[in-house]
């Protein structure tokens, strides 16, 4: 009795380590493109590019739990397309990707850790909104997201968002996605990391997992075959750089750095190297110099 | 400031809802706690035994993981509860044994005259247990037994990790909502959780006031 109960438990404590731990099949390129920083360029006495420049180390935030943008792996160094970025805007101040320091922002702390100077940067799938741009700047937009549809792979039920009224959805706690969720009429069911949406899923508990399409393609990209990323998004999701409120010097450099990476193809490296393993590429948008 | 004020009843929601987990898996782990601390001194091994299994696996599994298990597991195996009664199920567990423990030390504090006095009287286990040992228990131990309470009032909030949605989904919610006032809605949702917690404190001291064992 003792016995089988116990094994029972590390079975279920063995498939928690499966689910939430296997974050990391879709090997993203390892052989990182070692960005060469060039000599350190001299900016303005007293901005925050000079500043950095001279400490030669930055601190970003970003997300650790995203496949493709920012997922922490198992040597402990965060992968995906925001890292990238994060480490073109670096080697732009002559820092070395090594003397970045990745720290993890959840959704909702990425405004206190700008306003606290916690972080010089966020670059976590950070969605550009006006409430946001009250205490925070945004370089950018370098993404443009946009809400869609994860089914198993077998239903053809659902094509469209209207599709998804009244019906139970499973999204995250706290994201744009959700709210838009309860908006349109389905049932939003939260939970905190999207790995925990996909059992509910498999289990017929929820029809469909609903946020960024980008990572529902990740989720998708790594439980081959299951599941299938459907119909054209629905929402907008500019995703942004925050930096401190009003550092518009930093924030213009930030955007010329973009806009340099767009053209000399660094951008589209970074992109291949991650998300591109699984998504086509898209021209990035036109940043926004507001 | 606008942002709590203009968001109030989706505090009280979530609110509500982390009273309800409270509310109920508390009662339930009242209840079965005591249950479970009565089989420890039951006169039969195998009752003992069992007892004793269920309060170590319990009390040292994470809460996380006994929560995972009924939202996640349990319908994997067929389950189509709701997962608010998954939640409740998985707390109310998760907080018994910590109950049946604070008991157990209540009764070892019953002096053993009075359960030999009892026996002497002719009354039963069931009896002695029920009218002589446990209300006695019951009174030593209220301290513990409001910090258990407490605890769970903390603990309700792993619960919007798996599909519930209460304070502090609630507050993560809001805060994604409105970036300009983050430090503020967080602020206010622990505020919402003092509002239960300090009456708790303050009722464990009145209780023990009125209900000690005069000796």
């Amino acid at each position: 009795m003792r016995h089988t109960k116990l094994s029972f438990f590390a079975l279920a404590a063995a498939t928690a380590v499966v689910l939430t731990g296997c974050a990391g099949s879709t090997d993203p390129a390892t052989e990182d493109s070692i960005s060469t920083p060039e000599p350190a360029p001299s900016f303005a006495e007293g901005s925050t590019m000079a500043a950095l420049a001279d400490a030669g180390t930055i601190t970003i935030g970003t997300k650790f739990d995203q496949p493709l943008f920012g997922l922490l792996g198992p040597d402990n160094v965060p992968v995906g397309f925001d890292i990238e970025i994060g480490k073109i805007i670096a080697s732009s101040l002559g820092i070395p990707e090594d003397k970045i320091e990745w720290k993890e922002a959840v959704s909702a702390n990425r405004e206190p850790f700008i306003q606290n100077g916690e972080v010089d940067l966020v670059v976590a799938t950070y969605t550009i909104n006006d409430k946001r741009k009250e205490v925070v700047s945004f370089a950018g937009p370098y993404y443009m997201a946009g809400q869609s549809i994860l089914v198993k792979a077998d239903n053809d039920d659902i094509k469209t968002e209207d599709d998804l009224v009244g019906q139970p959805v499973c999204s995250v706690t706290g994201s744009t996605p959700a709210a838009k969720l309860a908006e349109i009429g389905a049932q939003p069911l939260l939970t905190d990391t999207y790995t925990n949406c996909l059992e509910p899923l498999r289990s017929g508990q929820v029809v469909a997992v609903s946020t960024d399409n980008v990572i529902l393609a990740g989720l998708a990209a790594q439980n081959e075959g299951e599941f299938k990323v459907v119909g054209k998004p629905f929402t907008d999701e500019p995703y942004g750089i925050g930096l401190a409120l009003d550092d518009t010097e930093f924030r213009d450099y930030i955007n010329d750095v973009l806009e340099k990476s767009y053209e000399d193809g660094s951008y589209q490296e970074a992109w291949d190297s991650t998300a591109g393993q699984v998504l086509e590429f898209v021209d990035p948008p036109a940043v926004d110099r507001y | 400031m606008n942002a709590i004020i203009e968001n109030l009843p989706r505090f009280l929601d979530g609110f509500g809802m982390t009273l309800l987990l409270l509310v109920v898996s508390g009662t339930g782990a009242l209840v079965l706690g005591t249950v479970v601390a009565a089989m420890r001194i039951a006169p039969v091994p195998s009752l003992n035994g069992f007892a004793a299994f269920y309060t170590e696996t319990l009390r040292n599994t994470p809460l996380t993981l006994v929560l995972f298990f009924c939202a996640i597991i349990l319908p994997y195996l067929g389950s189509t509860l709701p997962y608010l009664a998954c939640a409740i199920i998985g707390l109310t567990l998760y907080t018994s044994p910590f109950v049946a423990e604070a008991l157990r030390s209540g009764i070892n504090g019953v002096p053993v005259g009075q359960a030999e006095a009892a026996r002497s009287l002719g009354l039963g286990f069931r009896q002695s247990v029920t009218l002589i040992i446990f209300p006695q228990a019951f009174r030593m131990v209220i301290p513990p037994l409001i910090n258990v309470l407490i605890a769970l009032t903390k603990n309700t909030s792993v619960a919007g990790g798996f599909f519930v949605v209460e304070l502090f989904t609630v507050a993560k919610e809001l805060s994604n909502a409105n970036g300009n006032a983050v430090i503020a809605i967080l602020l206010a949702i622990a505020a919402f959780y003092l509002v239960v917690t300090i009456p708790l404190g303050i009722l464990s001291g009145r209780l023990e006031r009125r209900l000690v064992v005069q000796r």
